[in-house]
């Protein structure tokens, strides 16, 4: 059974989200996203700075297995991306929630933010 | 879906299983990244019971494979002797790549791919008519290869009572070593031991081995260990269309000598002109990882991947490719809409754990 942090929200697509006390979020993918995908060998992560609708195409990561596009959860403006993946893309393996967080958005609109699946509901989707 | 008898053993290991030609196998116990280092640098192990053995036993059985097979069982004169070859059609296409031992006088044992045991057992059934010869498959066997520089002093250390000279075993030799099958040969590069042994023992095995040290290895890493290694793979690097002279296997075909074996004529007349198609390395220079079925642009033409992914050692991304023949030694890559530049080299990519020259 794969870890699923319930401080966390969620998007089918295998994204996690974290609302900080400044109002960005924070995103990356799952913990049964990272194990279906495997080791990774590469991350290409979206530039600072852009805009992106949500549910738009961002980022890449690229694992032994296959290449993966990384939905944007939320509309938002790019913050800051994980320049740590560069050299280690492997944090998004040993700690997805964590060290292996992709990139952080400022949200255009707040309200998307309750859309999203709670940590029970994506549970629900990989019982499936 | 089949199951090995070691199963339980890979559950245990917490391996992640997947669907491989119809058996439930490993693909990692975790990072098919650090098992790919452990085979290089260590010892890892391979659970690789649901290959087909194969015994070929009888008066014949020589004459046998020296028809069915491309390479000569005459090479095979010293008893353990090893040797691998290809299974052709009459057209020349390779049904199956294989390794064949002369165990002693008319008994030959062969380990073909799990992929294409029916297939295989069914032809060699049909080209036995005109001699006598019975082949019969060992389905009681599990199999278990040890790799990796350590891979023969741990294994050495927890084998049985009585195996104790299979430490004198020589590459690509073989030996019946009380109920254990003992051969010096593998599909990584790397030293070790492919253990055939009954069912009934290999759990046993398994746990005296991790208990030595050797770490559990799955089907992730034996592709990018195999592939790094120079080392075709069936169903992907050749198959019933191709010939071995279009897959970088013409030197396993013998034909220096007058001996008739299927496919040889079609090889003969792909010899006059040449094969139009070879089989090469690629290593892509920049980010991004070689798979299969990429399309590949030289200035000789169109080809593509056959097999690719990313070498851990060499921290890049390598595959081999099925390309117009010539001399080109660049080319690009179409990976998802973008021609990345490669260079076309001549595997194996890796050696002794490190890059072989001009790979790099």
């Amino acid at each position: 059974m794969s870890d699923i942090p319930t401080d966390l929200r969620y998007r089918d697509s295998h994204e996690w989200v974290r609302l900080e006390d400044d109002g960005s979020v924070v995103v990356g993918i799952s913990d049964h996203a990272q194990a279906a995908l495997g080791d990774m060998v590469f991350v290409e992560l979206p530039e600072p700075g852009l805009s992106y609708a949500q549910g738009d195409a961002c980022a890449v990561v690229e694992s032994v297995k296959a290449a993966s596009d990384i939905y944007a959860p939320i509309s938002g403006e790019i913050i800051e991306c994980n320049g740590a993946l560069e050299d280690d893309p492997a944090l998004v393996n040993s700690d997805p929630y964590g060290d292996g967080w992709l990139f952080s958005m400022t949200p255009h609109n707040p309200d998307e933010l309750d859309e999203l699946l709670t940590a029970a509901q994506y549970a629900e989707l990989q019982d499936d | 879906m089949q199951r090995t008898p070691l199963f339980a053993a890979h559950l245990a290991a917490g391996a992640r299983m997947v669907d491989f030609s119809g058996w439930e196998m490993p693909i990692n116990y975790g990072s098919q990244i650090d098992e790919h280092h452990q085979v290089r640098q260590d010892a890892g192990m391979f659970d690789v019971s649901h290959m087909t053995v194969v015994d070929v036993h009888g008066v014949d059985a020589r004459a046998y494979l020296q028809r069915l097979l491309a390479n000569d069982v005459a090479r095979l004169t010293a008893g353990g002797k090893a040797l691998y070859s290809c299974m052709l059609n009459e057209r020349g296409g390779v049904i199956d790549d294989l390794i064949t031992y002369f165990l002693a006088g008319d008994m030959f044992r062969l380990v073909v791919n799990a992929a294409t045991r029916e297939k295989d057992l069914r032809w060699m059934q049909a080209q036995a008519g005109d001699f006598a010869v019975r082949i019969s498959e060992q389905a009681d066997l599990a199999m278990i290869a040890v790799q990796g520089p350590a891979a023969r002093h741990k294994a050495l250390s927890v084998l049985p009572e009585g195996t104790a000279a299979a430490a004198q075993l020589q590459p690509f030799f073989a030996g019946q070593f009380g109920d254990l099958f003992i051969a010096r040969t593998g599909y990584t590069g790397e030293d070790g031991f492919e253990i055939s042994l009954p069912a009934s023992q290999a759990r046993d095995l398994w746990d005296r081995l991790l208990a030595a040290g050797v770490k559990p290895c799955g089907l992730g890493a034996r592709d990018s260990l195999r592939l790094e290694a120079g080392m075709n793979l069936y169903g992907q690097d050749m198959n019933e269309e191709v010939t071995p002279l279009e897959s970088a296997l013409g030197w396993t075909v013998a034909m220096k000598n007058e001996r008739e074996f299927i496919g040889r004529k079609a090889l003969e007349e792909q010899q006059i002109a040449g094969p139009c198609r070879r089989l090469v390395g690629l290593v892509l220079q920049g980010r991004g990882v070689l798979r299969a079925g990429q399309v590949v642009v030289t200035i000789e033409g169109e080809g593509v991947t056959t097999s690719g992914g990313f070498s851990p050692t060499l921290q890049r991304a390598i595959a081999f490719a099925r390309v117009p023949r010539g001399d080109a030694s660049d080319c690009t890559v179409d990976i998802r809409g973008k021609r990345l530049p490669a260079r076309i080299v001549t595997p194996p990519f890796v050696r002794h754990g490190k890059a072989c020259a001009g790979i790099l």
